[in-house]
């Protein structure tokens, strides 16, 4: 049974993986990132430019180290104990992982929206001002409270919760949870948003406003968004990375990824023959 | 077809027995658990309501049962109380939230961790003895309310540490990351995040640690408490005496009337652990609200 699929082997795959062409500096930029669980190599030497002010979707079977490497960019995994870096990972310029960085600011320029709303157990309007308040910057309550309505409004989720901001946002649905939450972390007026399937538990029409979310913020933020579901990832998308087995085997422009790909391994993950 | 397999055969009838037998059970042995509570304290009322009036309530101890009050041990008790919470939450709810987010995961925190359990587990008594050696003597507090409570504390401490820990460990790690993801630091997230969450876990621990404390007798009677004093303390340092050292005093007098003291003390000190723990009620109830 397992003979007659053909599992495309990681040979010949170069550890770069191939590159667009594309000019201007890069928002972030790898140079030969990996990432340790304990001894596992959950990356392996990977090397990316991430284009400002586009969206760029990471794809990839399970396990393939693609929520990993999103979550290196804003050193979520520094809270896993026994986890390491080594090379480097440069955002505008700046080595993340080099001497003297804040993650505390490093973590409010770079924001995060995860698989699983997760709502404080707070009032929605408590849910947004609490980034503003730990970073210290909430001036006065009319500056917090146009900062919260501003970001609503970003979020598209102002109209529907204008009149129950003093209402525990767990009451919400979980469509609008989600929302909340992307809400919650454009207050914080990042540059970079990273997106860990931020749909995956949505129903269609949850999906879709996230998805037209996504398509609007990009003008002002740089999006990274992991997917499972490779619609979403060609509807959302400029640039799709393929993550297979800890290395990023092809990145490219959304449309040449799922129309032409460079690697047989891609094509094969594209069309649904593994993964 | 359908009525076929959705019809009652005696295949399923087995289960549906065992189904209904273990709510019945569990009832039964419900029942039996507040018939003995019930008749336990139907007993003390019978005996020693008659007794209940603002002079025993007010009234300090005497040689003539009659004249004998128990204000001195009710409000020694409070003191007591009071003091062993201000001294073991703090240190207690602190030492929890130092081993659960701040601690590394290692041998140290497991052999911590065991001992803490362990400590738990010691028999009063000898929280007594440390408390006559440590506080009485070597910290010469004499035989004070503060020598009292700070021994009562240690009794209690390892309690309060343990449920303090369960009610951080129920906390999601997903608030935990929400909060960090926004560029909180981790004692912002502690602070505003994690023990709001826990608060209610933290309370009903730590009241019911207390609501232990206030019952204990033994450790008390080791560090010295004084089974008649014949005032209210009025200070820290002052000696005291708390509620069960005082029913005991009276029980284990030969005259009848003190057993009726002696029983109305139960109620006073009966009335006092169910408020205590129907603040713990409340308070729990009151915090999870503003929550969900």
């Amino acid at each position: 049974m397992s003979a007659s699929i053909p599992i495309p082997s990681l040979a010949g795959i170069a550890a770069r993986g191939a590159q667009p062409a594309i000019q201007g500096p890069p928002k972030v930029q790898a140079e030969a990132l990996n990432f340790f669980y304990g001894e596992t190599r959950a990356l392996q030497d990977i090397s990316i430019n991430i284009q400002p002010n586009v969206v760029t979707a990471f794809i990839g079977p399970s396990g393939c180290g693609k929520s990993t490497f999103l979550r290196t960019m804003n050193r979520m995994n520094d809270i896993i104990p026994g986890t390491r870096v080594e090379g480097k990972l440069l955002i505008d310029g700046t080595d993340i992982y080099g001497h003297g960085i804040d993650v505390v600011s490093l973590r409010r320029r770079v924001g995060m929206v995860f698989q699983k709303s997760n709502p404080f157990p707070k009032s929605v309007f408590d849910n947004i001002a609490y980034g503003l308040r730990v970073n210290n910057m909430d001036g006065s309550r009319a500056e917090v409270e146009e900062r919260v309505e501003q970001s609503l409004r970003q979020a598209a989720l102002w109209d529907e919760v204008k009149d129950r901001l003093h209402d525990s946002a767990l009451a919400m649905s979980g469509g609008q949870q989600q929302r909340l939450c992307i809400a919650r972390a454009l207050a914080v007026k990042p540059d970079i948003l990273l997106m860990d399937e931020p749909a995956s538990a949505l129903d269609p029409i949850a999906t879709q406003r996230i998805e037209e979310l996504v398509y609007d913020l990009k003008k002002d933020y740089t999006i990274v968004i992991v997917t499972h579901n490779m619609q979403q990832a060609a509807r959302v998308s400029d640039f799709t990375a393929f993550f297979w087995l800890g290395k990023l085997v092809e990145y490219d422009r959304t449309q040449k990824i799922f129309t032409n790909p460079g690697e047989k391994t891609t094509e094969d993950y594209v069309t649904g023959r593994f993964g | 077809m359908i009525e076929a397999t959705l019809a009652r055969s005696a295949a399923t009838a087995r289960r549906r027995l065992l189904d209904i037998c273990f709510p019945v059970l569990a009832l039964g042995i419900l029942c039996a658990a507040l018939a003995a509570l019930g008749a336990l304290i139907a007993d003390v009322w019978g005996d020693g309501a008659s007794r209940l009036s603002w002079d025993f309530m007010t009234g300090f101890p005497s040689r003539r049962a009659a004249d004998a009050g128990i204000w001195h041990a009710l409000t020694g008790s409070v003191f007591i109380i009071l003091l062993t919470g201000a001294l073991a939450v703090p240190i207690g709810v602190a030492t929890a939230i130092y081993l659960e987010e701040y601690a590394r995961r290692g041998l140290w925190s497991k052999i911590i961790e065991i001992n803490i359990t362990n400590l738990a587990a010691v028999p009063s008594i000898i929280y007594g003895l440390l408390g006559l050696g440590l506080f009485v003597r070597a910290l010469a507090m004499g035989r004070s309310v503060l020598a009292g409570a700070s021994t009562l504390a240690l009794l209690v401490l390892p309690v309060i540490i343990l449920s303090t820990r369960e009610a951080l460990r129920a906390v999601p790690g997903s608030i935990r990351e929400g909060s960090y993801a926004l560029g909180a630091t981790k004692w912002q997230t502690v602070w505003y995040q994690v023990l709001p969450v826990a608060l209610p876990g933290i309370l009903t621990g730590t009241i019911l640690a207390l609501s232990r404390a206030i019952g204990e007798t033994a450790p008390l009677i080791t560090i010295g408490a004084l089974t008649f004093v014949a005032f209210a303390p009025d200070g820290i340092w002052s000696p005291f005496t708390v509620l069960p050292i005082q029913i005991f005093n009276w029980v284990s007098r030969p005259q009848q009337e003190f057993q009726v003291n002696a029983a109305a003390g139960i109620i006073v000190l009966l009335v006092l652990l169910l408020t205590m723990n129907a603040t713990a009620i409340w308070l729990r109830d009151r915090f999870q609200k503003k929550l969900t």
